[in-house]
């Protein structure tokens, strides 16, 4: 029963190896075939053969998918500028001040975080017509509103409870008001935590598929995702696989790159907005 | 958890009693206009439509004539239609079989692909909370597959599992496991197990995370205590370490199942129109808009959003949760 000392360190190795492989073969493999062409795409490789950039320039020359990513920027951007903004107050209230109903609001909001998105689709859709903002970036940028709005709030109210009371006491003893304190005291130090769930917020709003599926019709209005989802060939045997890698590549590299970089606080971030409670 | 900081800030401002009250009625104004904009934006995206998704669900209302939409009771979940000739027959989504089917997938689905997360994630978590050189860089690769969108993440595996040029079936056909390539997403047999390997993929790091959270918070002294008492590793795992990151642990499962139990992208775009994988979110939204069904569309997205309330109100019953944050 009791294995010898170097086989266990090995075994576990072992393990971490299978781990680290299976999260990152797939991406490997999609950046593999991202740069072969032609016939080269047919034959399985496990490591790079080629190196052609022809699907990246037949993507970026199609002026339409460099539009798709602007508009996936815009409505990622404005989103998470809206979601803080009506937060940070909405969660300075939640966090530091008593009052009834305290509790049913938080639980309120978070279960509209669990909504599933087609119980509104019907209702959204009604709106986003009435409003004029069909086939408008705004209508996604209203309806993100219903999975940032509660996630942003969530978080940044756990994040301003952990901060201590007694710099708020001083700011009351000096008689700044509630929004002074929130714009002297609280904003300076809820930086780091801001930076943390909008970027959240952000990868939440990219990623977005059922809402830009339904309120955009035309291709220069679509997103990235719908975008993706929607290449294809004449017929099954023709689909462009070379250029649809090439283009998942494009819109998953600066994500990639943003979540190693913020590691830490996106872990932290991840589970504050999930472990409450 | 340090969320107790409210009940201190409370308490170090009664002494001054009558000033205090006046202050705090104040704030709780306050708190009220601090509120507003943010609740009356979600009462727009959220309470109102899903009012009217209900509304929709007990008329006759078709796509383009939303606004003339009558009310019909409740015909789109049930109705018994009389051929005056003494039999009738049952229409409506509860005798509906391709509803029940899209129920029968979403929970399969569900329950499947969350108990492998959970499994996998506790693997994970438990590699991850060894020290090891290279730690950091084993971290960072698990959160990859957590930061590839959902629908490139489909379109990726949808490749490799291509019945013909899918490095899957080669890999498979390498190690001896199958001699004939397998049509991974063409075929009802294996279409599901597609799904199901793309989504545990995808979300597992997820669940790795939030359990890795949760094995940070066990104090470690325990450890040392059972160290020095000799108990074997396995059984310190069951009876002490186990027990102690089971709320976390729960938490992530019923987070998780909620997501699941919606699921679209990754079935709507790795195998449209399969009635081995449609989901009752792609159910709802085919009758939606692209049957011209919106009324009966409708219905399905409003029994969706009640299974998950139920959901989730049993949820945060059974945890007690304390939204609260203080008083414990």
């Amino acid at each position: 029963m009791t294995a010898p000392r170097w086989l266990k360190t090995a075994g576990f190795y072992v393990l971490v190896a299978i781990i680290f492989l299976q999260a990152v073969f797939p991406f490997y493999y999609a950046i593999l075939t991202s740069l072969e062409d032609g016939q080269a795409l047919f034959d399985v490789n496990y490591l790079p053969a080629v190196f052609d950039l022809s699907n990246y320039r037949s993507m970026l020359a199609d002026g339409v998918f460099g539009k798709q990513i602007l508009n996936s920027v815009f409505v990622a951007t404005v989103t998470v500028a809206i979601s803080l903004f009506l937060a940070i107050t909405a969660s300075f209230a939640l966090a530091r001040i008593r009052f009834r109903g305290r509790g049913l609001l938080l639980l309120t909001i978070l279960s509209v975080s669990m909504f599933p998105q087609i119980a509104v689709l019907s209702g959204l859709f009604e709106l986003v017509r009435a409003f004029g903002l069909f086939n408008s970036l705004w209508s996604l940028v209203f309806s993100y509103m219903i999975f940032t709005l509660p996630f942003t709030v969530w978080v940044l109210t756990t994040f301003m409870r952990a901060l201590p009371v007694e710099i708020e006491e001083a700011a009351i003893m000096d008689g700044a008001s509630s929004f002074t304190i929130i714009r002297r005291v609280f904003l300076p130090l809820l930086w780091p935590a801001m930076v943390t769930t909008g970027l959240l917020a952000f990868i939440q709003a990219w990623n977005e598929f059922l809402f830009a599926l339904t309120f955009l019709s035309t291709d220069s209005q679509r997103t990235v995702p719908v975008a993706i989802a929607l290449i294809s060939g004449r017929s099954e045997f023709e689909v462009p696989w070379g250029n649809i890698m090439a283009a998942s590549v494009i819109v998953t590299l600066p994500l990639v790159a943003l979540v190693l970089i913020f590691q830490r606080r996106i872990v932290s971030g991840l589970t504050a907005g999930a472990v409450k409670g | 958890m340090s969320l107790t900081s409210d009940a201190a800030a409370t308490g170090a401002l009664t002494p001054t009693k009558p000033k205090a009250s006046r202050l705090s009625r104040e704030r709780i104004r306050s708190a009220w206009l601090f509120l507003a904009p943010m609740l009356i934006v979600l009462a727009a995206v959220a309470l109102y439509p899903l009012y009217r998704t209900i509304y929709f669900s007990f008329t006759d209302a078709s796509l383009d004539l939303l606004g003339e939409a009558r009310w019909v009771g409740f015909r789109n979940y049930l109705e018994y239609l009389d051929y005056g000739n003494g039999q009738g027959e049952y229409f409506g989504l509860l005798v509906d079989a391709r509803w029940w089917r899209s129920v029968w997938n979403t929970v399969w689905f569900a329950v499947v692909s969350v108990a492998l997360e959970t499994v996998f994630g506790l693997i994970i978590a438990l590699v991850l909370f060894r020290k090891f050189p290279g730690r950091v860089w084993v971290q960072a690769a698990v959160l990859i597959p957590w930061a590839i969108p959902t629908i490139v993440s489909a379109r990726m595996w949808a490749w490799m599992m291509h019945d013909q040029f899918g490095i899957l079936n080669d890999m498979l056909e390498r190690v001896g496991l199958i001699d004939t390539p397998i049509a991974w997403t063409a075929s009802p047999e294996t279409a599901m197990i597609a799904v199901i390997i793309v989504d545990v993929w995808k979300t597992t790091p997820f669940m790795a995370l939030l359990i890795l959270a949760g094995l940070q918070m066990v104090p470690q002294d325990i450890y040392e205590a059972a160290k020095l008492d000799g108990v074997p590793p396995f059984r310190l795992f069951r009876k002490v370490t186990l027990p102690l990151i089971m709320p976390a642990v729960l938490v992530a499962v019923v987070f998780r199942a909620l997501d699941a139990l919606r699921v679209f992208d990754i079935i709507y775009v790795m195998t449209p129109n399969t009635d081995s994988t449609r989901s009752m979110s792609v159910f709802a939204r085919e009758n939606l808009f692209d049957f011209d069904q919106f009324a009966y569309g409708s219905a399905a997205s409003t029994l969706l959003f009640f299974i998950i309330a139920l959901m989730t109100i049993s949820f945060i019953y059974l945890t007690r949760m304390n939204l609260e944050g203080d008083e414990r």
